[in-house]
C-alpha cells in the first residue's frame, strides 16, 4: 500500500471511496481522535447498524452457504448433506457456463454503453446554456421509471405484434424477433437496461463536470485548442474518481438490479431467452423449488462479486487521482 | 331511498352481532383476467350463502408464481388455507404428505360426505393417490382444444381438420386466403404432454410416474414424437404454423385479431375468448397424429385443483371443507363452468349445463368435456413426475431454440430428456 497517495491529502476532498481508504489506512492521529470515557458507549452507536447488517446481510448469507451444501425437498421437510455436489452440478451444466457467458457480456456492454451515453450527454449538456434546466430534467427524468416499469415500456416498444420498434426494424430489413430469436431479444434487454441507466450516470457525470474549476479550464483553453485533446488530458483525468465510482456502480446495476428489466421482459417464460446469473438463481430457487443448486449459485456469485470488486480496488485505483 | 340504506345499516349491524365472528381463510390462486373475475365471484357467492367462513381469494399472478408462493409461505409457516396448484405441480406437492390435508379426508371429518363416482371419469386419476382417494379437490379442470376461426374456413373453403394429415392438406389454402394457418399457446401441454395422451404414446417409465419416483425417466426422444415435431417444424419453415414465443398471449393475440385460421389453447380460454375475439369462432378437438396406430384418445386432464395446506386450526379447516363441498354443489359447477369454459368437473353439472341448453348455444363449451370422455388410452390417464414444471422451462427452451433455428428437433429432445432425466433423478433423491 506504499505506492498510494497519501491518504491525509485524499480525506480533504470528499470523494467517498477515498474516504473509506482513507480511514482504513489512516495511521492513528492522537490529537484528533475523539476518545469515549466508557468503552461500551461506541459499541451502543453502533449497535442499530450492526443489528441491521446482521439480520439482512450476514445472516441470509450464512443460511445461503449453509443450504448451498443440502439437497433439501421443497416444503423443507428434510435435507440430506451433498457437499459440493450442488456447486460441480452447478459450474458443470453447460447452460450454466452459457449464462455465465452472457451474464459477462451482458454486464460489460451495459457498464460501457451506459457510462459512454452518460459521459457524451452530460459534457454536451454542460456546454448547453440556453433552456438548460429543461433539457436536464428531460434527461434526468427517465431515472425516475422504476426497473418493472421500464421492463414493461420495453415490452410494448418490442412486442411482435404492435411494438413500433419492431416495425421500424422491419423498414430497415431486419426480421425482428424478440421473445424468441436469443439475440434479438438480448438486444432489446441491454437497450432497455442502458437507457434506464444513462440519466443516473448523466448526473453524476454532469456535476462531476461542474467540480472541475473554471480556473483550470481557462489554462487549458489557453494551452490547447483541441477539444477532444483538452477532454482528454484534463477534463477526463479529473473525472476519474466520478467515472470509478461509476463503474462499480454500472457493473452492480448490470448485474443485480437489471433483474427487474429481464424479468417483466422475458414475460416470465424463459424459454431460450438470454438470462443473467441472478434471474438464473431466481428461477431455480423461487421457480424451480430447488433451494440447495439455487442457494449453490448465489454464493459463486458472491464470490464473483467479491473478486471483482477487490480487483477493481486493487489493480484500477490505483490509477485514479483524487483531487 | 335514505330511510331504506338506514335501515339496511341497522340489519346488517344486527346480522354481525347475531353471529359470531367468521372463521377467515385464505385461497392462493393464480389466475388473473376474466378467470379472477369469475374466481371472485364464486368466493362472494360463498360468504354470501353462509355466515360461518369468510373466504378471502388472492391471485398470485400465474400458476408458477402461485405455487412458488405457496412453497415459500408453507416454510415459513404462514401457508394460506388453499392453495390452487396446477397439473404440472402436483406431483410436487402430493409428494408433500405433511404439507397438506387430503381432500377427501379433510371432507369426510368435517361431516360432508365423498362420492368418488359423482366426478367424470377423465379426473379421477390425475390429483388421486395410489388407493384413488382424493388428494387435490378438482377445481378448474381443462382440456387443449383447437379453436377456429369461422370466416378463414368459409373463406378458404375447406374442412376442419381432425387429424395432422388433414391439417397440412387444408394449410395451404388457408395460407392463400391470407391466414396464419394455426398457431398455439403453451406447446409443453399442447404437442409435447397431450401428444402423448392424445395419441397413446408412454411418456415415462414407471408406467408414466405413477408407480414410483425412482428411476422414473422422460421418454422425451420417442420416434412418434420427433417425426411429429419434425412436421411441425416443417410447417413453421413453410409459413403454415405461426409461433411468437413462449408466452400464452402472444400466440393467442392474433387468432382473436382473425390474422389466424386455427388455434390451439386452453378449454378454459372460452370464456376469455368470447370477449375478445373479433370474429365469429368455433372449436374441435385437438387433432391426432394419423400415423401413430392406437391413437385418437382422450387427453390428460388439464387445469388445476386445490390443496388445503395442513397446520390450520380445525374452525379453518372445517371452513375449507365447507368451501370444497360448495365448490362441487352442481349449482357453483354449472356456474362456474359456463362463465369460463372449464370443464364441469361432475357428471351432475354436465347434465344441469346440458339441460340449461348450454351447449346449443355455445357448442364450443362442451368440446373439453367430450374430448376429456374419450376412450382413454394405456397412456392418457395421466402423469405423475416430480419437478416437472422445471422440466416445462427446459422443453420451452429448446421448443424456441428449434423455431429460432439455433437447434435440431432431434438435438432439441435429446436435451429434454437428458436434462429432464437429471431433474427427475434429483427429485427422486429429494422424495427418497
Amino acid at each position: 500500500m506504499t505506492d498510494l497517495p497519501a491518504p491525509a491529502t485524499a480525506s480533504r476532498t470528499g470523494q467517498p471511496f477515498a474516504r473509506l481508504r482513507a480511514a482504513l489506512t489512516a495511521p492513528p492521529e492522537p490529537a484528533k481522535r475523539v476518545q469515549f470515557d466508557r468503552p461500551l458507549l461506541p459499541w451502543l452507536f453502533l449497535l442499530p447498524q450492526l443489528l441491521v447488517i446482521c439480520v439482512f446481510f450476514y445472516w441470509p448469507s450464512v443460511q445461503a452457504i449453509t443450504s448451498s451444501f443440502y439437497l433439501e425437498d421443497p416444503f423443507g421437510f428434510g435435507a440430506t448433506f451433498v457437499g459440493f455436489d450442488n456447486y460441480t452440478d452447478a459450474l458443470r451444466a453447460s447452460e450454466y457456463r452459457h449464462i455465465a457467458a452472457f451474464t459477462a457480456f451482458f454486464t460489460a456492454v451495459v457498464t460501457v454503453a451506459a457510462l459512454g451515453l452518460g459521459l457524451l450527454l452530460a459534457v454536451k449538456a454542460d456546454t448547453v446554456i440556453r433552456a438548460r434546466g429543461p433539457y436536464r430534467t428531460a434527461l434526468i427524468s427517465v431515472y425516475a421509471i422504476a426497473p418493472p416499469v421500464a421492463g414493461l415500456i420495453g415490452m410494448m416498444l418490442f412486442d411482435q405484434h404492435i411494438g413500433p420498434f419492431v416495425k421500424l426494424a422491419a423498414m430497415l430489413g431486419w426480421e425482428m424477433k424478440v421473445g424468441i430469436d436469443y439475440w434479438d431479444t438480448a438486444f432489446a434487454m441491454i437497450l432497455v437496461s442502458v437507457w434506464k441507466q444513462v440519466p443516473y450516470n448523466f448526473i453524476f457525470f454532469l456535476s462531476g463536470l461542474q467540480a472541475v474549476p473554471a480556473s483550470v479550464r481557462e489554462a487549458a483553453l489557453i494551452d490547447c485548442r483541441n477539444g477532444w485533446r483538452r477532454f482528454r488530458t484534463v477534463t477526463l483525468p479529473l473525472l476519474a474518481p466520478t467515472a470509478f465510482f461509476l463503474l462499480i456502480i454500472n457493473i452492480t446495476y448490470a448485474l443485480f438490479d437489471t433483474f427487474a428489466v429481464i424479468d417483466v421482459m422475458v414475460k416470465d417464460k424463459p424459454a431460450n431467452n438470454p438470462m443473467t446469473l441472478v434471474y438464473k438463481v431466481y428461477n431455480d430457487g423461487f421457480r424451480g423449488n430447488d433451494i440447495g443448486g439455487s442457494s449453490a449459485q448465489s454464493v459463486i456469485l458472491m464470490l464473483v462479486v467479491l473478486v471483482l470488486t477487490l480487483a477493481q480496488f486493487r489493480w484500477l485505483e490505483r490509477r485514479v487521482h483524487y483531487g | 331511498m335514505k330511510k331504506t340504506l338506514s335501515t339496511l345499516g341497522v340489519l346488517a349491524m344486527t346480522a354481525t352481532a347475531a353471529f359470531a365472528e367468521p372463521a377467515q381463510i385464505t385461497w392462493w390462486h393464480g389466475m388473473g383476467g376474466a378467470n379472477e373475475e369469475v374466481i371472485n365471484q364464486i368466493a362472494q357467492k360463498f360468504n354470501a350463502a353462509q355466515a360461518a367462513c369468510a373466504l378471502t381469494p388472492v391471485s398470485k399472478g400465474t400458476y408458477e408464481e402461485a405455487l412458488a408462493s405457496g412453497i415459500a409461505a408453507f416454510r415459513s409457516g404462514e401457508q394460506p388455507n388453499i392453495l390452487q396448484v396446477f397439473d404440472a405441480g402436483a406431483a410436487t406437492i402430493m409428494n408433500a404428505p405433511g404439507a397438506i390435508i387430503p381432500a377427501e379426508d379433510l371432507l369426510v371429518q368435517n361431516g360432508h360426505g365423498f362420492d368418488r363416482e359423482a366426478f367424470i371419469p377423465g379426473i379421477r386419476f390425475f390429483y388421486a393417490d395410489a388407493e384413488g382417494k382424493f388428494i387435490g379437490m378438482p377445481f378448474n379442470s381443462s382440456a387443449p382444444i383447437m379453436y377456429i376461426n369461422d370466416e378463414a374456413f368459409a373463406k378458404a373453403g375447406v374442412a376442419v381438420p381432425k387429424t395432422w394429415a388433414e391439417f397440412e392438406a387444408a394449410a395451404p389454402k388457408l395460407k392463400e386466403a391470407g391466414y396464419i394457418p394455426l398457431t398455439a399457446s403453451q406447446l409443453t401441454w399442447m404437442f409435447f404432454e397431450n401428444y402423448f395422451s392424445r395419441n397413446n404414446v408412454q411418456m415415462a417409465s414407471n408406467n408414466n410416474g405413477y408407480d414410483g419416483f425412482a428411476d422414473t425417466t422422460l421418454n422425451a426422444t420417442a420416434p412418434e414424437l420427433l417425426a411429429f415435431w419434425t412436421r411441425v417444424k416443417a410447417w413453421h419453415d413453410a409459413g403454415l404454423f405461426g409461433f411468437y414465443g413462449a408466452g400464452w398471449s402472444d400466440n393467442q393475440k392474433p387468432f382473436e385479431e382473425g390474422k389466424v385460421a386455427l388455434w390451439i389453447g386452453s378449454s378454459g380460454s372460452f370464456g376469455g375468448l368470447s370477449k375478445t375475439a373479433t370474429m365469429p369462432f368455433s372449436a374441435t378437438f385437438l387433432p391426432y397424429d394419423e400415423t401413430v396406430a392406437d391413437g385418437n384418445k382422450s387427453s390428460f386432464i388439464g387445469g388445476a385443483s386445490l390443496f388445503a395446506f395442513a397446520g390450520k386450526p380445525d374452525a379453518e379447516n372445517k371452513c375449507t371443507a365447507d368451501f370444497f363441498s360448495f365448490l362441487t354443489s352442481t349449482d357453483i359447477q354449472a356456474f362456474y363452468h359456463q362463465a369460463t369454459g372449464y370443464v364441469a368437473i361432475t357428471t351432475a353439472a354436465y347434465e344441469k349445463s346440458k339441460a340449461d341448453g348450454w351447449y346449443e348455444k355455445h357448442p364450443q363449451a362442451e368440446i373439453g368435456i367430450l374430448q376429456l370422455s374419450m376412450p382413454q388410452g394405456e397412456w392418457s390417464k395421466g402423469y405423475r413426475l416430480g419437478f416437472y414444471p422445471q422440466i416445462r422451462v427446459i422443453e420451452e427452451r429448446e421448443f424456441n431454440k428449434i423455431f429460432s433455428g439455433e437447434t435440431t428437433v432431434e438435438d432439441a429432445f435429446k436435451a429434454i430428456k437428458a436434462e429432464g432425466d437429471e431433474l427427475l433423478a434429483k427429485f427422486a433423491k429429494t422424495a427418497g
